[in-house]
């Protein structure tokens, strides 16, 4: 029963596939910009981790080694056309602002990653549960993200005004560089600067250490 | 001709790949410790886009199109819905191909691309620029200034990156921004300088 709490919850903070496995950083940036389409975003993407490494891991012994890449692909990318399918059938105008980005869920490393590192070694159980544990770390950097950019961008959250604009009347002046790309880097850098002030463990080594000041006598 | 032309500059400087369009973003960020390895990834990067943008629109225009297959007797067929999978099966082809063509007749190039060929399958540039060009519905030649422009956007960008970080590793980087964080701000920087190019119309 803990492992299975510990493969849910890892991914979370202590394992985040963005802040520190640094797989599937592209869609994080894009699709932040307002938040029910990060949210259809995010559901999207953990459904198809969990169901290709659901997959991927049933069939992880039958598999030959010299071509798991390319079976790999073709099971994700089978499961993006279904989602993507559903997105136009079911929520086309959402589809349509996430234009290429379902898409590219092929590409995500996020969902390569996982199927290489966990659902090749590990039963089907398992690696559906690691699927949806990783699909909400990301999840979860998405949400920031998206919170940040559309609260200050447009003063609202899910569509909703939260903060009253000065062109309706209120007192919020819309920050726009929030919604442009630029922001969403930063946004990202301090989320990551925020979790490792908290996570020690996770701050990088330094590549280059600096000489100490020497105040010897006779250096000049 | 020009509008070619200014295709191919729209796609290097203002829609960059990397920095406004937040495309291979994995490999940017994992890749950019060196000059010498950026530059041969962006070149690597290049190649496949020159081929695959292509080769996808004619795949997209001749086969998968509504209407497409009409010489078959069947004009009202549209397969677009299998294209993901036709579009990375092609990238994931060619960029065995090239590597088995490049291992025969070009072994310099192919030592000096050598490990980075395979992670281009997985680079979401390559197949994010195949989806916009299946989106925006460009022709033949416009798909081949398309991945060149695109392609040459992304090089320019990750050896931009590179040179940055080979000076930042010098730099007294506070604890927790060491590393990831303070490349994605440097990023961010760059994006922002990029952005000032996007008044340029052509």
């Amino acid at each position: 029963m803990s492992s299975v709490k510990q493969i849910l919850l890892t991914p979370l903070f202590e394992n985040n596939p963005i802040a520190l496995q640094i797989l599937g950083v592209c869609s994080a940036l894009a699709v932040t910009t307002q938040l029910s389409v990060t949210l259809v975003m995010c559901v999207a993407l953990t459904t198809v981790t969990a169901f290709s490494n659901l997959f991927i891991s049933m069939i992880r012994n039958h598999m030959p080694s010299s071509i798991r890449i390319i079976v790999q692909m073709t099971i994700i990318a089978s499961l993006v056309i279904a989602v993507d399918q559903f997105l136009q059938a079911f929520a086309y105008e959402i589809s349509k602002n996430l234009s290429v980005f379902v898409g590219l869920i092929i590409t995500n490393c996020i969902v390569m990653g996982r199927a290489e590192a966990f659902a090749m070694k590990n039963p089907p159980g398992l690696s559906f549960l690691d699927g949806i544990g990783n699909g909400m770390g990301y999840s979860l950097v998405l949400v920031v993200v998206a919170s940040v950019r559309e609260l200050f961008g447009s003063g609202s959250l899910l569509g909703f005004q939260i903060l009253p604009l000065i062109e309706n009347g209120g007192w919020y002046q819309a920050n726009g560089l929030m919604l442009l790309s630029p922001s969403a880097f930063f946004i990202i850098g301090f989320f990551i600067w925020a979790l490792r002030s908290v996570k020690k463990d996770q701050v990088e080594t330094r590549e280059f250490r600096m000489a100490s000041h020497s105040t010897e006598e006779g250096a000049f | 001709m020009e509008q070619l032309l200014s295709l191919f500059v729209q796609a290097v400087f203002i829609e960059n790949m990397a920095l406004q369009m937040f495309l291979g973003m994995c490999t940017f960020l994992a890749v950019s410790k060196k000059i010498e390895t950026a530059i041969g990834l962006g070149v690597a990067v290049i190649v496949v886009q020159v081929i695959t943008v292509p080769a996808n629109n004619i795949i997209f225009n001749h086969l998968l199109r509504e209407g497409a297959l009409d010489w078959l007797g069947m004009p009202e067929l549209s397969l677009q819905f299998l294209g993901f999978l036709c579009y990375i099966g092609v990238i994931a082809a060619i960029v065995q191909i090239l590597e088995m063509f490049l291992d025969k007749y070009v072994p310099a190039l192919y030592n000096a691309l050598g490990v980075f060929l395979p992670l281009i399958t997985v680079n979401c540039a390559i197949l994010g620029s195949t989806l916009l060009m299946v989106e925006r519905d460009y022709t033949f030649p416009e798909s081949v200034a398309f991945g060149l422009g695109s392609g040459f956007g992304w090089a320019l960008a990750i050896v931009a990156l590179a040179g940055i970080r080979e000076k930042l590793k010098y730099s007294d980087v506070p604890e927790g921004l060491r590393g990831l964080g303070i490349t994605f701000i440097t990023v961010g920087l760059m994006s922002l300088g990029f952005m000032s190019l996007s008044g340029v119309s052509l």
